[in-house]
């Protein structure tokens, strides 16, 4: 009885050690991800803020991109009751306002027929248009349009 | 001087009061009755403006749920409840007159709030989102009338420093100074939600002020 306990707790022992020394077990540190060498109840400083590129709207990085914002949209209204990116964007009042209109395409519901008023699939503008920013990829991209690699 | 009587009966109780006000004291000098009258003026009217300015505060405006629930929990974390420089506006910067005359004629309107406090007029989300156009045409037309008034405590065209602006900021601006606009024709829905339908009742309000 006695000889097996000591058996037993020499065998644990040994796992463990075995554990600790064998190449490729994990420890604090050792996992590297996006968010850096940081133990997992440490935070990474927030990054700063990326101001909204305000001025001259950035070109579009292939045909079917959602055109950018320039200029700050964080305190627009945009829900069931109003929209008021609409106030500017919106025919007749892009003319007033000497803004871009938004295109024809959102003026159609899903089956093609022209509507006077944007459709309501088209409603949340900042589902597909954000503001521009200098924010720079997270990661390397080596993405190039269509028309560019024909 | 005895008490008048006309034709031998005793004046009612009004008449006599009416006549010891105005007959002069021959027990206290004219001093003594200044001194407490300017007291009294000072406590009495003291009185009234501090207990006017106890209306006046952020604190007793959202004492109500109507206006804690709706517009005050709108009004929060907007530019002017918070802000980088800790410069704020609360409800009563924007929605009181500074000046005496028409921060008194404000408070009389204000009583009818009371009655429909009282009322439950806008008592649940609801009914103030039903009520909510209707409300906020109020103040802008109100803001409309004054040219903004409660806003240029604060915001001034002529302290502006438009080149400090944005050039979308500035160019609109410069233009709403040149055509007379005011700061309420474009600036709304700053610190609450808009309601529904509020583009088109904009451009209503803006074609109603230009017949007149």
């Amino acid at each position: 009885m006695k000889t097996g306990l000591k058996l037993i707790a020499a065998a644990v022992g040994l796992v463990l050690v075995a554990a600790t020394l064998m190449p490729g077990s994990l420890r604090a540190g050792d996992v590297r991800s996006l968010r850096g060498e940081l133990a997992i109840e440490e935070n990474n400083a927030a990054p700063e803020v990326h101001a909204v590129r305000e001025g001259k709207p950035l070109d579009r990085a292939y045909r079917q991109q959602p055109p950018l914002i320039p200029h700050k949209v964080d305190r627009y209204e945009i829900d069931l009751k109003v929209n008021q990116c609409l106030r500017c964007h919106d025919w007749p009042n892009n003319t007033r306002e000497n803004a871009p209109k938004v295109s024809e395409t959102h003026y159609q519901d899903r089956q093609g027929n022209r509507l006077d008023q944007i459709a309501g699939t088209r409603w949340f503008c900042t589902q597909c248009h954000v503001p521009q920013t200098d924010a720079l990829p997270l990661v390397e991209n080596r993405f190039t349009p269509a028309n560019a690699a024909r | 001087m005895t008490t008048e009587t006309i034709a031998g009966r005793r004046p009612g109780a009004l008449r006599r009061l009416w006549a010891t006000l105005w007959r002069p004291s021959a027990r206290y000098s004219l001093a003594g009755l200044l001194l407490v009258g300017v007291v009294a003026g000072i406590v009495f009217w003291g009185g009234f403006n501090w207990a006017m300015e106890m209306t006046n505060r952020e604190e007793f405006c959202v004492s109500c749920h109507e206006m804690k629930n709706n517009v005050y929990a709108e009004y929060t974390g907007s530019i002017h409840d918070s802000n980088r420089t800790g410069v704020r506006a609360t409800c009563p910067d924007c929605h009181v007159p500074k000046e005496w005359v028409h921060k008194i004629v404000r408070k009389i309107q204000a009583s009818n709030e009371v009655l429909h406090w009282a009322l439950g007029s806008i008592n649940t989300r609801e009914k103030f989102e039903e009520q909510r156009p209707r409300l906020a045409n109020n103040v802008w037309t109100s803001m409309k009338k004054t040219d903004s008034r409660e806003c240029r405590n604060c915001h001034n065209f002529q302290t502006m420093d438009v080149t400090q602006q944005r050039s979308r900021a500035r160019d609109r601006h410069l233009n709403g100074a040149l055509q007379g606009q005011t700061c309420i024709d474009c600036h709304k829905g700053i610190a609450h939600q808009l309601p529904a339908g509020a583009l088109e009742a904009e451009q209503k309000l803006n074609e109603s002020f230009k017949k007149h």
